[in-house]
């Protein structure tokens, strides 16, 4: 590990003002990723800035029905929260499903979303890798690239985010909170982390004395169903292969008289692409359609039309269109489920 | 060289100089001298250095010491009660749930964890609409699924803390 000099923030905009003085500085929250790149020789920073004990832990119901989830919550309790698991279950199923226990413990809401690619390539300094080392070139294109993106790489870079958390905060419609120099501002998590393009080494729209202080959630209907799908090599305690987080919701009435129409839904990918990748053309072919097999087939199909898979990571298309189909007949179901219960106890 | 920190390691305050690069693993061992905590991948993969850390589990080895300074901790060595072994500790003696045993500290700290935060009614992935405090097998290894064990001795570890769960009950 590279020396560095450690300093403790007393406030998110004492941190901020820090991280403008030394522009290779960096934040520590968790830990759990900046520690391991820099153990690895990845993340060189000159400045360690300790944001982890900052008073930004809190999650609350804001006026407007939105939930304000502080940067430093950690994710086992993100995850355990009793909103999170009754309002955003895709939410606390996604969390669930990353790391392990100790790591979850440690790892929190903002440092998650600014996680870096687990890339083989990426994490191996004796390696050339245009995300670490501008210009060095991307082996994993032609090599290994069993965990690399389908949707929106480019020549320069084949890397995937690894979060998923952040998978569920982009169906969620989610909005990241982030004071920088310039003071507060806000930003849709969808728009947060980049597409690789020629300048793969950017993974976020962010500066580098941008602080993520909150990611707010918008208020969810009740009648919305959600939920978060993963697809991995083995049973717990690995990154995904492919992912997908899905809110869903039929429209009034429909699932009464025999054929559900759907309403609303969100689609989120995960393990697919550099960023995680809101399925707008799934989507499109799903909002008012009948909520069958058929047509989940097809959303998928549609979705899957601009996959441009690998050699070695052909198989992440079935998987999409497996997971997929599959989360999406299990929300429907379970959707229909509710709005019959519902329908009871309303006497019809 | 360094700086100065105060750690309660198992019971005692202690006093260290550390560099800033220092995770807390390597100042408990090369410190400290506190080796039961132990060093297997050192990055975060295998739970071997699992400590609980201001009564949560952590993985020792991703955690910079210099950060932790005040922090309380917990290892495998401080988890029994004078001569009277933690019910996990028997547990793991009477199931034979361990062979080589370097992974073994871990396993401990992070089981003992693991059954407060189920009492505690935090979820894992395998919950679903269930109650979590109810440690089925599949809770359980989906729950310790952060500590590895080279030599397989998964079966009797579980086993283990289903006889420590039963045992809670009765």
């Amino acid at each position: 590990m590279n020396t560095f000099s450690y300093v403790r923030a007393v406030d998110p905009a004492d941190a901020v003002a820090l991280a403008a003085d030394d522009p290779n500085a960096v934040f520590l929250a968790g830990g759990t990723n900046l520690v391991d790149r820099m153990k690895l020789g990845v993340s060189r920073p000159s400045t360690v800035i300790d944001v982890s004990r900052l008073a930004l832990d809190d999650v609350r119901e804001q006026p407007d029905g939105s939930l304000w989830i502080g940067a430093t919550v950690r994710n086992a309790d993100l995850a355990a929260h009793p909103l999170v698991r009754q309002q955003y279950p895709v939410l606390s199923q996604a969390l669930l499903s990353g790391a392990s226990g100790q790591l979850r413990n440690m790892a929190t809401t903002g440092g998650n979303l600014l996680q870096r690619t687990r890339c083989v390539y990426f994490t191996d300094v004796t390696l050339p890798c245009n995300k670490r080392e501008p210009g060095s070139g991307c082996p994993a294109r032609d090599g290994y690239s069993r965990y690399h993106a389908i949707f929106g790489a480019s020549v320069a870079c084949v890397a995937v985010h690894p979060s998923d958390q952040a998978v569920a905060m982009a169906a969620l419609d989610a909005t990241v909170v982030v004071l920088g120099p310039a003071g507060e501002r806000r930003i849709r998590l969808v728009d947060l982390h980049r597409l690789p393009g020629d300048r793969p080494e950017q993974d976020t729209v962010l500066g580098p004395s941008d602080l993520v202080i909150a990611v707010e959630l918008p208020p969810i209907s009740g009648q919305a169903v959600s939920g978060y799908r993963k697809v991995r090599d083995r049973a717990s305690f690995a990154f995904a292969l492919v992912s997908v987080a899905a809110v869903l919701e039929l429209a009034d009435g429909s699932a009464s008289v025999g054929e559900p129409l759907i309403a609303d839904v969100n689609i989120a990918l995960g393990g697919v692409a550099h960023k995680p990748w809101r399925a707008a053309a799934a989507e499109e072919v799903l909002r008012a359609a009948p909520a069958t097999p058929d047509t989940f087939r097809r959303a998928a199909d549609a979705e899957l039309a601009a996959a441009e898979p690998l050699e070695g990571n052909a198989r992440k298309v079935a998987l999409v269109r497996k997971a997929l189909t599959a989360l999406l007949g299990e929300l429907a179901e379970r959707a229909v489920g509710r709005a019959s219960v519902s329908g009871d106890r309303d006497g019809r | 060289m360094g700086f100065r920190i105060r750690l309660m390691v198992d019971g005692d305050s202690r006093a260290l100089a550390v560099d800033p690069r220092t995770t807390l693993l390597d100042a408990l061992r090369d410190h400290l001298r506190v080796t039961t905590p132990k060093k297997g991948c050192d990055h975060g993969q295998c739970g071997a250095c699992t400590v609980v850390l201001d009564g949560r589990r952590v993985v020792s080895c991703l955690t910079l010491a210099i950060a932790q300074d005040g922090a309380t901790v917990t290892t495998a060595a401080g988890l029994a009660d004078g001569n009277e072994l933690h019910p996990v500790q028997r547990a793991f003696l009477d199931r034979d749930a361990l062979q080589c045993g370097f992974c073994t500290p871990g396993q401990l700290c992070s089981a003992v964890a693991m059954l407060a935060e189920a009492a505690d009614g935090v979820p894992s992935a395998v919950t679903g609409d269930g109650d979590p405090t109810v440690l089925t097998e599949e809770e359980i290894r989906e729950r310790m699924s952060g500590n590895l064990c080279r030599c397989g001795a998964y079966v009797n570890i579980v086993a283990a803390l289903r006889d420590v769960v039963a045992g809670a009950r009765e």
